[in-house]
């Protein structure tokens, strides 16, 4: 905060707007260039000026172009394509509002945002259980439910996407790897100002009719629907992909040329390795998502027919390349996951992190076979049934390098001595949760037992397990382990276990019955489901809003301890790793020089073991090149 | 003072790793979008293709693409030796050839005897269509690399961005000599 006393003169709050502000007139205008080009191009051919999808296409393709060189790509950036110098951006707390490089600041936009669409998600599915806590649709009419469940959808998913990478990848990645900022800070940047049109642009849909189609918008429904939500959707999902391959593209150079000297790649920390395997996803597959959203698109605006089969296109093709980047997206979301819960359990079990090298392979192992799966999702879908046998079976070799992860947290937790703070409580939550997840995804995965529990209540409950129980729980246990790091002030622990405790009980007793709902046959995505279950439902839905009302204590303990919290030491949890040797919050450019790493990062009890890194004094570094 | 010079050097090799890793894994990225198209158009349209597919025209705009990939080579090396008119020279006839092949496109697509909404025009104009706008995009980057060329900027010893987008540019042209056989030549 003492940083918003030293910026003074500038400090008024609609000079803070100024680059939203320019963004949004810069895009305006090139949503009206995009959309008169197309409509001047209509009218020479002799047809209507205004054409709502492929003029909305057009507009929104300059538009975000302006978008991105309002909000600040032009100033500090695009004037060097032309030669021109630069201009600085703003400084103090109007940096957060602003097109900034400084990988911390990045790390807090996106965390603040993602977890602020994260809340409004949640509320959604507080809509749709009401909903079904009667078997007919009578709260929300069908087509609304399917809206608001398809919106639920892909929010979620965009936060799994990005909430750990870009928020905890952006902030930690450089500091524990010992480097001042990532590989491309501009590159970064820009991607993080691509999400505030995906988020409007999936708001904004609803305005129109939305789309129902859930977030996997399978075509003929898709491309068929009349709602003109669906190219909102595409559009939404293709700026969003180019973001995380551009994210992906920087985590990869910034893992492989940015460590400190001494950092090789056996000491790098497991939260690096597991961003590492994420990106290498991220910047190829996302390609595919693009890909079908573009086909979709296509199908809508051109005439194309790429899924219309009565043209001769085919809609399964659709589902192949849709789940070629979506099944391993679900390693995007859960990797990272894995990663922040095994840092966590070693720094907490006070042991060295059991099986490290195996761990490693078993992340990398994953990305590996992540590309070789992704039919599974498509047991019922009518493709040609001689995929089934390859699919199950590779799906169930993937099993193995999870396997080899999860046995490195077990290994951890073993016989360690288990400091039971928040952040820990959520790793461990995180190895109850996917172990769930885990065993009932083999039921998904063998063809015989996923043909009856194809599309049921199971298949929520199983993704939701992995998901959040996977992911969310770590994201959490990120949020209390660096909060300290962060904001350099204390979160309450007594409200921090509260939070956890509430969340972790009503979690479980949420998605727990979901897996009878669903084997007894309640559908998924359906507004109404037979009498017979509403007495589950209930019950599922009464937790559920418990599991809502338990983001409260969380919410007012970041408020309140941002505000009025104790001063945070530089390394309250007595850690090895590097960000706990620079102060609280860290300086810009984090190291006053190189560290230099000499030891792992978790020998914790292990006798005469070096420390994992030391910090440099500034210009010793020189002298010793010399 | 020469510790320090070291330092910036050793520093600036680091830079140009980075940035050539980068640009790498861009194409890497790309080609999984490139590939997607490929994949959709023998699952819809088979291996097939019309009979009327004009292909001299095919056979002429990949020539082009295929010689403006050489003018922009020399630019490149050019402005390695320092040779700044021979640099301009080249970045203009690359762009000329460039312009060329996406006017060659222009006429392919309001000539073609197929319709759009057949599965192989379904591929055919989005394979070329996806490409035609990296081209397009590659001849802004070195419309970009003229200006600023005819302001002073590039040496031999600093020329990062007309590395790049040579090899963005040779990226677009290899992306084409698999989209050229898949759409022109293959058949059943």
């Amino acid at each position: 905060m003492t940083a918003t006393a030293q910026s003074e003169p500038q400090a008024g709050a609609i000079s803070a707007l100024m680059p939203l502000l320019r963004g949004l007139v810069w895009g305006g205008l090139g949503f009206a260039l995009g959309a008169a080009f197309v409509g001047v191009l209509r009218t020479i051919d002799g047809r209507d000026f205004w054409s709502l999808e492929l003029s909305m296409t057009f507009g929104y393709a300059i538009g975000i172009v302006g978008w991105l060189f309002g909000a600040g790509v032009w100033e500090r950036w695009g004037r060097e394509w032309l030669g021109l110098s630069t201009r600085e951006g703003p400084t103090g707390w109007h940096r957060y509002f602003a097109f900034t490089t400084d990988h911390k600041i990045i790390g807090i936009q996106y965390l603040v945002t993602f977890m602020l669409l994260f809340l409004v998600a949640g509320l959604f599915a507080v809509l749709i259980r009401m909903q079904l806590l009667t078997p007919e649709a009578s709260m929300l009419s069908e087509d609304s439910y399917n809206r608001v469940m398809s919106l639920h959808g892909i929010i979620m998913i965009a936060v799994a996407v990005a909430v750990v990478i870009g928020g905890f990848g952006n902030y930690f990645v450089p500091l524990l790897i010992g480097a001042e900022d990532v590989a491309f800070p501009r590159i970064n940047a820009l991607s993080f100002w691509m999400v505030p049109p995906v988020a409007i642009m999936l708001l904004a849909a609803q305005a129109v009719g939305g789309w129902d189609s859930g977030w996997t918008a399978y075509p003929p429904l898709s491309t068929q629907a009349a709602s003109p939500g669906h190219i909102f959707f595409t559009l939404a999902i293709i700026t969003f992909g180019i973001s995380s391959i551009l994210g992906g593209l920087n985590f990869l150079a910034t893992i492989i040329y940015m460590r400190a000297p001494g950092m090789t790649w056996g000491r790098l920390p497991i939260f690096v390795w597991s961003m590492f395997a994420t990106a290498i996803l991220a910047l190829l597959f996302t390609q595919f998502f693009a890909a079908a959203m573009l086909m979709v698109t296509l199908d809508r605006i051109a005439d194309t027919s790429f899924f219309v089969a009565e043209a001769g296109g085919e809609p399964i093709l659709y589902q192949h390349i849709f789940w070629f980047y979506s099944h391993p997206a679900v390693y995007i979301f859960v990797l990272p996951g894995l990663g922040v819960t095994l840092e966590i359990l070693a720094h907490f079990s006070r042991k060295p992190l059991f099986a490290y090298k195996w761990a490693v392979g078993g992340l990398l192992g994953i990305v590996g076979l992540s590309a070789l799966v992704w039919a599974h999702h498509m047991f019922v879908s009518g493709m040609d049934s001689r995929l089934i046998a390859p699919f199950l079976v590779t799906t169930e070799i993937i099993s193995v390098p999870t396997g080899l992860v999860f046995l490195s947290a077990l290994g951890t937790i073993w016989m360690g001595r288990l400091w039971l703070r928040t952040p820990m409580l959520f790793a461990l939550a995180v190895v109850f949760n996917f172990m769930i997840g885990g065993i009932t995804g083999i039921f998904l995965a063998d063809a015989p037992t996923d043909v009856s529990l194809s599309d049921t209540y199971f298949v929520v409950a199983h993704f939701h397990y992995t998901i959040i129980g996977g992911e969310i729980f770590a994201l959490f246990a990120a949020v209390y382990y660096w909060f300290p790091k962060i904001t350099g002030k204390m979160y309450s622990e007594r409200l921090g276990q509260l939070h956890f405790w509430l969340m972790f009980l009503s979690f479980n007793a949420t998605f727990i019955p979901m897996f009878w709902a669903g084997l007894n046959g309640m559908n998924r995505r359906i507004a109404s489901y037979t009498p017979d279950l509403q007495e589950i439902n209930i019950v599922i839905s009464v937790m559920g809003f418990i599991m809502a009302v338990s983001f409260l204590p969380f919410v007012y303990n970041m408020v309140r301890s941002v505000i009025w919290g104790e001063k945070a030491e530089a390394d309250p949890w007595r850690a090895r790793t590097l960000e706990w040797r620079v102060p609280s919050p860290p300086p810009l450019e984090n190291f006053p020089a190189p560290p230099r790493v000499t030891g792992n990062p978790y020998d914790y009890g292990v006798p005469n073991a070096p420390a994992h890194g030391v910090l440099a004094v500034a210009g010793a570094s020189e002298e010793d090149e010399a | 003072m020469a510790v320090a010079t070291m330092h910036v050097e050793a520093e600036e090799k680091l830079r140009a790793k980075i940035n050539q890793a980068g640009l790498w894994m861009f194409f890497l990225s790309e080609t999984f979008l490139f590939s997607a198209l490929a994949t959709a158009r023998f699952v819809i349209a088979g291996t097939g293709r019309p009979e009327d597919l004009n292909q001299l025209l095919g056979l002429g705009i990949t020539s082009i693409l295929l010689v403006s990939s050489l003018t922009a080579y020399r630019s490149e090396v050019a402005i390695a030796r320092g040779d700044r008119s021979a640099f301009q020279r080249n970045l203009l006839a690359t762009i000329l050839l460039g312009l060329v092949f996406v006017i060659g496109v222009g006429f392919e697509w309001s000539s073609a005897e197929f319709e759009l909404s057949d599965p192989f025009g379904t591929a055919f104009f989005s394979m070329t269509g996806v490409h035609a706008a990296h081209v397009v995009s590659g001849i802004f980057m070195l419309g970009l690399l003229y200006w600023l060329s005819l302001r002073g900027h590039f040496s031999a010893k600093k020329h990062w961005g007309v590395e790049a987008t040579v090899k963005y540019w040779h990226f677009v042209d290899v992306v084409w000599v698999f989209f050229y056989p898949i759409l022109y030549l293959i058949s059943s």
